[in-house]
């Protein structure tokens, strides 16, 4: 998520495949990097939709279809 | 005969520049604010691009949180989630604070305040959609759910959203679930819903 763009799709790939998940790792890196938080929505075991804060590429389910990326929470009006 | 054509050309002179030296300096001056604006980068500017980025942003929302929740926040324009602990939860609106409330007395709790900025761009960024900012409270609360709180700043309730707005807000949820409750018992025996519209 972008503030004034929305969705932007950051990369894509296949973590089977050795060059796409090194891609795939970078971008990630470079999304940490600039300050965002990774979250990876999913489904739990009674059927509730919630979301994983990941902080590295290995804390990502392998089966997860993707990665969301979105600007850290700061406090707002004081 | 010549200091009569020498007059003749001073006036004709003088004239053409009262006409055409207003026009050069607007030409001038047309060209400067397009070179400003160039260099400003708000050329360009696209009146749709927010609108576009909402849609979008509504796509990803749809597509992260279950059906009830989808339809709530469709419906009522908010999203409630359940707190970790037993016995409160909160209400999550766009570009809002996050209120918490004991669900079975409606008793308001706290607002905690919180933003997501754009940490490239600090002064005068643009701000997330406003379904973005519901899916990023939505990810940050069920994701990590104390992370979030302690970050924000708490408020009693009432510092930036109307208590009235959220009880009502709160009698239209719980009107809405006994509908959706309604509609839902209606699907299963293929009875038309509270709308009108015929059962599944």
């Amino acid at each position: 998520m972008r503030p004034g763009h929305g969705e932007v799709v950051v990369a894509e790939g296949d973590v089977e495949v050795p060059h796409e998940e090194r891609e795939l790792i970078e971008a990630f890196r470079r999304q940490l990097d600039e300050g965002l938080w990774a979250a990876v929505p999913k489904t739990t075991n009674n059927g509730r939709r919630e979301a994983s804060m990941v902080k590295s590429f290995d804390e990502i389910p392998r089966h997860a279809e993707r990665v969301i990326f979105f600007p850290r929470a700061a406090g707002g009006a004081r | 005969m010549l200091l009569a054509l020498c007059a003749t050309g001073i006036v004709v002179g003088a004239l053409l520049a009262e006409v055409l030296i207003p026009r050069i300096d607007d030409l001038l001056e047309r060209r400067r604010a397009r070179r400003a604006r160039g260099e400003s980068g708000l050329v360009g500017y696209d009146p749709g691009r927010e609108r576009r980025a909402e849609q979008r942003a509504l796509q990803l929302l749809r597509s992260c949180v279950n059906d009830e929740e989808w339809s709530m926040y469709r419906d009522l324009g908010f999203l409630r989630v359940w707190g970790r602990g037993d016995g409160y939860a909160y209400l999550i609106y766009p570009h809002k604070p996050i209120v918490a409330f004991v669900p079975q007395t409606r008793e308001l709790l706290n607002e905690y305040c919180v933003e997501f900025p754009d940490l490239s761009r600090p002064y005068g960024s643009a701000r997330l959609p406003d379904s973005d900012d519901v899916l990023a409270k939505w990810m940050a609360l069920t994701g990590d759910e104390h992370g979030l709180i302690r970050r924000a700043n708490m408020h009693q309730p009432g510092r930036q959203v109307d208590p009235r707005q959220v009880r009502r807000d709160l009698w239209r949820l719980s009107q809405w679930e006994r509908d959706s409750r309604r509609t839902w018992a209606g699907d299963l025996r293929g009875e038309p819903d509270a709308r009108g519209r015929p059962g599944r």
